[in-house]
C-alpha cells in the first residue's frame, strides 16, 4: 500500500451522526405476523374494507413466496415473526391537528436530524412530512399546498380523505404480488406520504418526507404514492435515518409514481439509514421497491438517489415507459464503506413509441464494501424508436472492496438505440498528491475528488439536498481510501 | 553563497525511489529574490529533487537536510509545505474530473489562509483576482468551470500550473519542466507569468532540460545535475554553453 493510502486509512473516524435514540413512549404491537396483525394495523388506521381485504390478499400471497436470494449481497437470516409490524409514539392518538400538538420530543428529534418542522424555522419552499417509525407525525405547509390544489398528507390520512384515489391507484404500479418484500409491505405497510397534483398544476414548493426508524425490533414499511395528473409537475425529496444498534432492522418500503399526459415527477432520495459499525454489526436492511409509471404521453419520471447508509441496500427505482414519447431517468450515487453492501440500479421498460431513458450510476466502494450495479433496459416490440443511454462508473478506494456491474439489455425492436458506457477507476495517488501539494488536506482532497466523480448525479438534486448529499458522502467515506 | 541568508538551503541531500538512490549528496542554496535553473541530462535526478522538496510519497529522504525559511522541510507533510509557501509546478499535471478549476484554486487559497489564521477569501474578490491572473496567462473564462486539467491540451495544463502559482503567490516556486511540450507562443505566455512574480521576497527554481525557457526567464544561477548531485554551477552563460556542447563534458568533469 502506498504512503498516501496508509495516511488515508488512518483518517477513519467521525462515523454515523444520526445514531441516537429518542426516549418516547410507544404503542408497539407484539412481534409476529398473521391475519390478526394485519387486521389490527388496518383497524388502527380506520381503513375502508377494500384496503383491509387488499392487505389480507397480499399476506396470503406472501405466505406462498420465498425470500429472494439472487442479489449480490449476503443477508443474515431474517425472522419475520420476530419483527413488530406496528410502532407509534403513544402521544399521538388521532394525529396532531397542527404542529403545536406534536410531541416536543419528536420536534426535538427532527431538529437534531436537521429537519426542523416548525414552518417559520424551515427554509421556505420545502414542505415536510415526518414519518416516525410507523406513523406520520407532522406535515408542514399543508394550507399553502391546499390552496394550489395539491394534496400532500400522510398515507393513512389520504386513505380517509381520498379513498377513491387510493383505490384507483394503489398497487397499480407495484401490484401486491410483485415481489417478496413489496408483497410483505402491501400486507403490513403503516404509513408514508401521499401526493396528488391536479391537472396543470406546478407544485409551488418541493415536497419532502423524512423517515425515521426509532423503536427497536420493528420494521419500517412505508408506502408512498404520488400521482401527477395531466400537465402537472412535482419535485419530491425523501430523507432517512435510524439509531445506531447492533441488530439489523428491516426497512421494506414501496413507492409508486404515476405520471399522466405531459406530467413530470422528479423524485430524489438521500438515504442515510444506519449502516452498521466498522465490523459490520447492525445496520438497516433497506429492501425497497420503487417504480414509476409513465402512463401518459410525453410524461417524465426522474429518479435521483444518493445512497450512503444501510447495511444492505437492495433497490431498483424503475420506470415503465408506457406513454408515447415518455422519458425515464435514473441518476444514482451509491457508496459502500466498511461492510456495507449495495445491489442497486434500475429497470427501464420501454413500451411506448419514441420513449427515452437515461441511466447514470456512480458506485463508490471503500473498506470491505461491495457495490453492485444491476440494471435492465427492456425494449418491447411496440417501442419503435426507443432510445437508452447508460453510463455506469465505479470508483474503488483501497484493495479490499468490490464493484460489480450487471447490465441486462433486452431489445425486441430493431429501431431502438441502446448505448452503454462503463468505467472503473481508483482515486490515484497522483490526484491526491496534486491536491496536497496545493495545501489541501487528504480528507478535503478525497471529498473533492469523490464529489467530482459524482457531479453529474449531484447536479440533478434540488439545491437543499445537494449540499446535504455531499456532506453525507464525506462522512460515509471518511478515511476510506487508497 | 554562504554569506547571505538562504530561503532554501539543501545540504548533502540523499534520496531514493523504490529503493534506488537518485539524489546522492546534493547541496544547493537559493536566496530570496533569486531564480535558479536546474539543468541536466535525463535521469540525473531533476524531477526527483522537485518531488522530494514537495514531499511526494514514495520519495524517501535517506540523508542530509533541507531548511526552508529556517524550518526543517523534510519533517513537514506535503500540504504543510504548500501552506508554508512552497509550490510545485508539475511536469505532468493530473486530471481531476468533475472538480472545477476555480473550486480547487479556492480550496488551496483558503487552506493557506486557514493555516495563517485568516478568514476565508471573499468569493467575489477572489474571482476578480483569478480573472486578472487568467488574463495574464491568456486563458478564457471557461477555464474556471472546467474540471481540473480535464481534457486540457499539454499547453493548457502548463498554463494552468502557472495560473495556480500566480494565485497562490508562493515564496518559493519549483517549476518542473514547465517548458516541455510548449510551442513558442505558449512558452512566452508561461515565461511572462513566471517573470510577473519575480520579486525580492520570492524565489524560483526552474527545472529544465533545455535552455529555451531561459531565453525568456533569465536565471541568476544555473546548475547542472549529474547522477544526483550538482556537478557544475554558473551564471546564465553556463546554460548557453550546455546548449552548445551538450551534457557529456560536464558529466566527464564530474566523474
Amino acid at each position: 500500500m502506498s504512503e498516501s493510502a496508509k495516511q488515508l486509512e488512518q483518517l477513519l473516524g467521525r462515523g454515523y451522526q444520526h445514531g441516537f435514540v429518542t426516549e418516547i413512549d410507544s404503542d408497539t404491537v407484539p412481534p409476529g405476523l398473521d391475519e390478526d396483525v394485519v387486521r389490527l394495523i388496518s383497524r388502527k388506521k380506520q381503513e375502508p374494507a377494500f384496503l383491509t381485504e387488499w392487505r389480507l390478499k397480499a399476506l396470503r400471497h406472501w405466505l406462498t413466496m420465498k425470500e429472494p436470494h439472487w442479489a449480490h449481497v449476503k443477508v443474515a437470516p431474517i425472522d419475520y415473526q420476530a419483527i413488530s409490524y406496528y410502532s407509534a409514539p403513544r402521544s399521538k392518538k388521532d394525529g396532531p391537528k397542527s404542529l403545536d400538538e406534536v410531541d416536543p420530543k419528536l420536534l426535538e428529534t427532527y431538529a437534531k436530524l436537521g429537519v426542523p418542522l416548525h414552518e417559520r424555522a424551515r427554509l421556505a419552499g420545502v414542505a415536510v412530512d415526518a414519518v416516525f417509525d410507523s406513523v406520520s407525525v407532522a406535515t408542514t405547509f399543508k394550507e399553502r399546498l391546499a390552496a394550489a390544489g395539491v394534496v400532500f398528507c400522510p398515507f393513512s390520512e389520504a386513505v380517509r380523505t381520498h379513498p377513491e384515489l387510493i383505490e384507483q391507484y394503489l398497487g397499480s404500479v407495484v401490484p401486491y404480488t410483485d415481489n417478496f418484500f413489496a408483497t410483505l409491505n402491501s400486507a403490513v405497510f403503516t404509513d408514508g406520504s401521499f401526493v396528488y397534483v391536479p391537472k396543470g398544476v406546478r407544485c409551488p414548493m418541493e415536497l419532502s418526507t423524512y423517515f425515521r426508524i426509532n423503536a427497536m425490533n420493528t420494521g419500517q414499511f412505508e408506502r408512498t404514492l404520488i400521482i401527477a395528473d395531466v400537465g402537472s409537475y412535482v419535485s419530491y425529496l425523501e430523507g432517512c435515518s435510524a439509531p445506531q444498534r447492533d441488530e439489523n432492522q428491516l426497512h421494506a418500503a414501496v413507492v409508486e409514481l404515476i405520471a399522466l399526459d405531459d406530467a413530470y415527477i422528479k423524485y430524489s432520495t438521500v438515504q442515510n439509514w444506519y449502516p452498521g459499525d466498522a465490523a459490520g454489526r447492525g445496520g438497516i436492511y433497506n429492501f425497497v421497491t420503487k417504480r414509476g409509471d409513465c402512463r401518459g404521453r410525453n410524461s417524465h419520471i426522474s429518479w435521483t438517489q444518493v445512497e450512503t447508509g444501510s447495511a444492505i441496500t437492495w433497490k431498483y427505482p424503475s420506470c415503465v415507459l408506457r406513454g408515447e414519447g415518455s422519458i425515464g431517468e435514473f441518476y444514482s450515487v451509491a457508496t459502500v464503506n466498511n461492510h456495507q453492501q449495495a445491489d442497486t440500479g434500475t429497470k427501464m421498460i420501454h413500451i411506448g413509441r419514441n420513449t427515452r431513458s437515461t441511466i447514470v450510476s456512480k458506485g463508490i466502494s471503500a473498506g470491505h464494501g461491495q457495490n453492485t450495479y444491476r440494471g435492465l433496459v427492456k425494449i418491447l416490440p411496440s417501442a419503435h424508436g426507443a432510445r437508452n443511454f447508460t453510463q455506469c462508473d465505479s470508483l474503488l478506494m483501497g484493495g479490499t472492496c468490490g464493484a460489480h456491474t450487471f447490465p441486462y439489455v433486452e431489445a425486441k425492436n430493431p429501431t431502438a438505440t441502446v448505448e452503454h458506457e462503463a468505467s472503473t477507476s481508483k482515486i490515484s495517488d497522483e490526484q491526491l498528491f496534486y491536491c496536497l501539494s496545493r495545501g489541501i488536506t487528504t480528507e478535503d482532497a478525497v471529498n473533492m475528488i469523490v464529489s467530482g466523480f459524482c457531479k453529474s448525479v449531484f447536479k440533478e438534486l434540488p439545491m437543499e439536498f445537494a449540499v446535504e448529499a455531499q456532506n453525507l458522502l464525506a462522512v460515509s467515506l471518511e478515511g476510506a481510501v487508497g | 553563497m554562504g554569506a547571505r541568508t538562504a530561503m532554501l538551503s539543501i545540504e548533502d541531500l540523499q534520496a531514493r525511489v523504490d529503493g534506488k538512490p537518485i539524489l546522492n549528496g546534493l547541496t544547493l542554496e537559493v536566496g530570496a529574490g533569486e531564480v535558479h535553473a536546474i539543468m541536466g541530462p535525463n535521469g540525473s535526478g531533476k524531477s526527483t529533487l522537485a518531488y522530494v522538496l514537495a514531499g511526494r510519497p514514495g520519495y524517501e529522504v535517506t540523508g542530509g537536510r533541507v531548511l526552508f525559511e529556517g524550518r526543517d522541510l523534510i519533517t513537514l507533510a506535503p500540504e504543510e509545505r504548500a501552506r508554508a509557501g512552497l509550490f510545485l509546478g508539475f511536469q505532468y499535471p493530473v486530471e481531476i474530473p468533475g472538480v472545477n478549476n476555480v473550486y480547487l484554486l479556492k480550496a488551496a487559497v483558503n487552506a493557506a489562509r486557514k493555516a495563517r489564521g485568516l478568514p476565508e477569501v471573499d468569493a467575489f474578490e477572489f474571482l476578480g483576482l483569478v480573472r486578472e491572473k487568467m488574463a495574464l496567462m491568456r486563458m478564457e473564462d471557461s477555464f474556471l468551470s472546467r474540471g481540473v486539467n480535464e481534457g486540457f491540451s499539454g499547453g493548457e495544463k502548463k498554463r494552468n500550473e502557472i495560473l495556480q502559482m500566480l494565485v497562490l503567490e508562493p515564496r518559493l516556486a519549483i517549476l518542473d519542466e514547465t517548458d516541455s511540450g510548449l510551442d513558442i507562443d505558449a512558452l512566452k505566455v508561461v515565461a511572462a507569468g513566471v517573470n510577473s512574480q519575480r520579486s525580492p521576497e520570492r524565489a524560483c527554481v526552474l527545472v529544465t532540460h533545455y535552455q529555451r525557457l531561459l531565453e525568456y526567464v533569465a536565471p541568476d544561477f544555473v546548475h547542472v545535475l549529474v547522477r544526483g548531485r550538482i556537478a557544475k554551477s554558473g551564471d546564465r552563460s553556463l546554460a548557453l554553453e550546455l546548449e552548445r556542447r551538450g551534457y557529456d563534458w560536464v558529466a566527464g568533469e564530474a566523474a
